[in-house]
């Protein structure tokens, strides 16, 4: 097993936590991906966007601060270093999965962070049972791609 | 202490902090996605490692965050109330799994990799964009 890979995932998994931690503790909100940008870019709350503005910012500028830091804090898979992998597919497919995985988690309530961190961390059964469903849908679809049609690449 | 400024403030720094996460812990790579989510082929446990640190983290930190009865710039906890199980939820959730997997990407790392934009990353967030319009739609 890769223990540096694993490693930066406990990292970088602690990291988010303490996001959570930090927007529930600080303006008392869940830290949902979906939910905090689906929302500023749909509804446009009134009087509730700045904090998502800026939640945006830093998201973005996370990744970028770790490449101009550099020093192999990345953990691409087997590309030492690098921070920002490389899509899995051209522009058709990420078209599918992009609608797939707005309409999934805008009906959903909730993606991997808002269902799968926080819910699970408020043992909240609607996040356990969407995080269920969408690791099993998930895990399906990767076994049909890779496996039944992709001949296992 | 709550005012406008300090409440930005504090959601750039929690958005920062979640973007250093996915970062560092190779999220924002979508073949270590895909590598934990093949589970007949070559797996790849990084994923359950940044989850059950998040998750772990998270449960003890809204402990002692809930503790203190209110957030520091806020003057509620907004938490979801409903309970139902219901077929949105489930359905949405299903969809998701499906594009997740078709892509190694979620809303997170998908946006945290803006910086490293490439034509297909922007057709992704482009079409996730439309598919949140879409489901206010179906869900209205």
């Amino acid at each position: 097993m890769d223990w540096i890979a694993s490693l930066h995932g406990l990292v970088g998994g602690v990291l988010i936590g303490l996001s959570a931690v930090w927007l529930m503790g600080a303006l008392g909100r869940i830290a949902g991906i979906s939910g905090i940008i689906g929302g500023l870019i749909t509804q446009r709350p009134k009087g509730d966007s700045a904090w998502r503005v800026a939640f945006l910012a830093g998201l973005i500028s996370g990744p970028l601060l770790v490449m101009a830091v550099g020093g192999g804090l990345g953990n691409v898979a087997g590309v030492p270093g690098a921070v920002i992998g490389e899509p899995a597919g051209g522009v058709p497919l990420m078209l599918l999965a992009g609608l797939l995985v707005g309409v999934g988690t805008g009906l959903g309530s909730g993606c991997t962070s808002g269902h799968g961190v926080c819910g699970l961390a408020r043992l909240a059964p609607r996040s356990m049972a969407a995080t269920a469903m969408f690791l099993v849908t998930a895990i399906a679809t990767v076994y049909v791609v890779r496996h039944v049609i992709g001949g296992g690449v | 202490m709550s005012t406008p400024a300090v409440k930005t403030a504090a959601g750039y720094i929690a958005g920062l902090l979640f973007g250093l996460g996915l970062a560092i812990s190779g999220m924002t790579d979508p073949a270590r996605v895909l590598g934990f989510l093949d589970i007949a082929g070559a797996w790849d446990p990084t994923l359950m490692f940044v989850l059950g640190a998040a998750v772990g983290t998270t449960f003890v930190g809204y402990r002692l965050v809930f503790a203190r009865g209110t957030p520091l710039f806020s003057t509620k906890f907004q938490l979801p109330t409903k309970q139902e199980l219901d077929a949105k939820l489930l359905g949405g959730a299903a969809l998701f799994g499906v594009g997740w997997g078709l892509s190694g990407y979620c809303p997170g790392p998908a946006i945290a990799s803006i910086g490293g934009l490439t034509l297909p990353l922007l057709a992704l967030l482009a079409a996730m964009v439309l598919g949140w319009f879409i489901a206010q739609r179906i869900a209205r």
